[in-house]
């Protein structure tokens, strides 16, 4: 489990992170979202020791992440880069080394992983003569080579097409499911919401939110809900608490004072016969983001 | 989880360091620019060897027409071309034409001194009238141990040698410092490693790999001088040799944590140049130096004190037997303690600018962060 607890840092007088403090858990995507300037990076960076916090701390399981500890981290910065001339194998062999990988370990873990990413047949060559799209798959490489236990990735989806979206996709979703933590940062809102658990939304260098997707959806919801039934809804008006905004014939979305009045409407709903659909509109990430960054 | 995975023990910073001067040198190693320039450089360092023992071996007497009882008096000399000629009239035409450069013939008259007359075309010839002189008892105080012109060549030759290591490599190392910023791999990099591992590892790396040329070229220049047959040469010039490259080992890597340093402060490999140019000078100042004051004692003795010009100063001074036994060593403390203080402020300059992307790092801010 990774926590940042209390981290500020200023760039001379500029304030750019505000006690900003969340949790990435064992096993959880954790969606890093904010708009351009909120933090991201820097938050990144400082988890990597890249940057050294001005107060705050990052904790691993409890203690405070060491160096040593920080080659367990995979990292894919936001800027990207590569040694340009260097041939890709050689270069995911290298960055595995330096991480503390055998030789032997290092290699294997390279052709493996070049496998799963589709760049197999690229591993002669060099970095420069890769096409921007395997660039980036090698660059996601280089953040995995050394098995690492924590994940953090600034934008991993930028720049991929969107075969490579999934192929990368199902590579994080691995990682979480064997229990790594993974924080990644991205503007790609639907990609977010289709793969975090858990979502941190930073804005002004502070954090605005923070907890699993679920539960900030639930509290960004609306009291809207949509039945659909086999017969006319037009009864629905009549129900006590209840609002009708849209109707159309079978169709119907109507906001409840309470929850007991939105399930009354359902129970009588059935008993007037099926009822095919029956559901709370749930906000989408970008409304939700878009609410909680005004 | 991390019990289903083989643990990865972080490698020491030796280890570390290690892993990025080995990159460093494969790197090097595989550019042809690299091995193009070793190349010439070594090239030229036999060739100047070989040209030189050829030169010295050709040296061609001068010519002269001698006409009867004057033979006597040249042949002891063992100074000269000798070209008998019948009469003074056949010698007068072959100094006409240039076939010699002078005739001696009998004198004429019964007080000359020697007995002989000097001809020539145009003006006394110096040399011949040196070499059948007779010149009084000289009494040299203070013999020098080598003699000026074969001091000057040293001089030169060191002075060279490191001025063309030290810039080749000091660019190398510089460019290799931007290309990591430029590229960002800076960032992946700082990640895994201190900072100061990873100067460390590319200062190394360069260092070992100029220590590696000097050690090529000093090798190639003494076979040289041992095969054409200049063991005396050799003799007087070994010992400075061995000590150039020891103050070389030490001084490169002074100036390598300079050019790393500087470098670090620009993003882009335009910049480099200018972001370096005040360690260009450092380097070269003493090879000006020693080109004009290598012939004044003081200004040399200052010069293998002063750790930028220490790793030539020295080494000449030893090839002219002015320095002390114990002067080289105090040197070599003196370089070896500067290069330590100059590679604390280079690493603190380098980790305080290495992230800073876009305009150039001022000096004030890399210090203070």
């Amino acid at each position: 489990m990774l926590d940042i607890r209390g981290v500020t840092k200023s760039y001379g007088t500029r304030e750019v992170l505000t006690d900003v403090s969340f949790t990435v858990g064992d096993g959880r995507m954790t969606g890093f979202v904010g708009a351009n300037g909120a933090g991201k990076t820097t938050t990144m960076r400082i988890i990597l020791g890249v940057l050294s916090p001005d107060t705050g701390t990052v904790l691993i399981d409890g203690t405070p992440v060491t160096a040593n500890d920080r080659r367990r981290f995979g990292y894919m910065p936001e800027e990207r880069g590569l040694y340009p001339k260097m041939k890709v194998a050689e270069q995911l062999v290298y960055l595995a080394r330096l991480h503390g990988l055998s030789p032997a370990s290092a290699r294997r873990n390279t052709d493996d992983l070049l496998e799963r990413l589709g760049l197999g047949a690229r591993a002669g060559d060099t970095v420069e003569s890769l096409s921007l799209g395997n660039q980036q798959r090698a660059q996601i490489a280089a953040a995995l080579v050394h098995d690492p236990e924590f994940l953090v990735l600034d934008e991993p989806f930028s720049g991929l097409d969107p075969l490579a979206v999934e192929v990368v996709m199902s590579v994080l979703a691995g990682y979480a499911a064997q229990g790594t933590p993974v924080l990644f940062s991205s503007h790609q809102l639907d990609i977010v919401e289709r793969l975090c658990d858990d979502l941190v939304i930073i804005a002004d260098g502070e954090i605005r939110a923070n907890g699993s997707r679920e539960a900030l959806r639930e509290q960004h919801s609306s009291p809207r809900f949509e039945i659909r039934t086999a017969g006319d809804t037009g009864w629905i008006r009549s129900e006590p608490g209840i609002t009708v905004i849209d109707f159309d014939g079978d169709f119907a979305v109507f906001e409840a004072e309470t929850d007991a009045a939105s399930q009354a409407v359902l129970h009588h709903a059935i008993t007037l016969g099926a009822v095919h659909t029956f559901s709370q509109q749930r906000p989408s990430l970008a409304t939700i983001f878009k609410e909680v960054i005004a | 989880m991390s019990t289903t995975r083989p643990v990865h023990t972080a490698p020491t910073f030796a280890q570390s360091v290690w892993l990025v001067s080995n990159r460093e040198i494969t790197a090097r190693l595989r550019s042809k620019s690299f091995l193009i320039a070793t190349g010439i450089l070594l090239l030229i360092s036999v060739a100047s060897v070989i040209v030189g023992s050829l030169v010295s071996q050709n040296e061609s007497l001068t010519k002269v027409a001698v006409v009867g009882t004057a033979i006597s008096v040249v042949e002891q000399t063992e100074a000269f071309d000798i070209v008998e000629s019948d009469t003074v009239t056949d010698a007068e035409a072959l100094v006409r034409d240039g076939t010699v450069d002078a005739a001696v013939v009998p004198s004429d008259s019964a007080d000359s001194l020697l007995g002989i007359t000097v001809i020539a075309l145009d003006s006394a010839p110096i040399d011949v009238l040196g070499t059948l002189s007779v010149s009084p008892d000289v009494k040299i105080l203070e013999p020098a141990s080598q003699d000026g012109f074969l001091a000057y060549l040293v001089a030169i030759g060191f002075g060279i040698i490191f001025l063309m290591s030290a810039t080749t490599f000091g660019a190398t190392i510089a460019q290799s410092v931007v290309e990591e910023k430029q590229t960002r791999i800076v960032e992946i990099l700082m990640s895994t490693i201190s900072v100061r591992a990873l100067l460390a590892g590319k200062v190394l790396g360069n260092s070992l790999m100029a220590f590696g040329q000097i050690v090529s070229i000093g090798l190639l220049v003494s076979i040289g001088l041992a095969v054409t047959g200049q063991r005396v040469l050799l003799a007087d010039v070994g010992p400075a040799i061995v000590w150039f490259a020891v103050f070389f080992a030490f001084g490169f890597v002074l100036l390598a944590a300079l050019y790393a340093a500087t470098a670090s402060m620009v993003s882009r490999q335009e910049d480099v140049g200018s972001a370096t140019s005040p360690v260009l000078f450092l380097v070269m100042i003493p090879y000006f130096m020693v080109v004009f004051f290598n012939d004044n004692p003081l200004v040399l003795a200052i010069m293998s004190y002063v750790p930028f010009s220490a790793p030539v100063g020295m080494p000449v001074r030893i090839f002219l037997g002015d320095a002390e036994w114990w002067e080289p060593v105090l040197s070599l403390i003196v370089l070896a303690l500067s290069t330590m203080v100059v590679i604390l402020i280079g690493s603190r300059i380098y980790s305080n600018a290495l992230l800073r992307m876009g305009a150039r790092v001022s000096l004030r801010e890399a210090l203070h962060k």
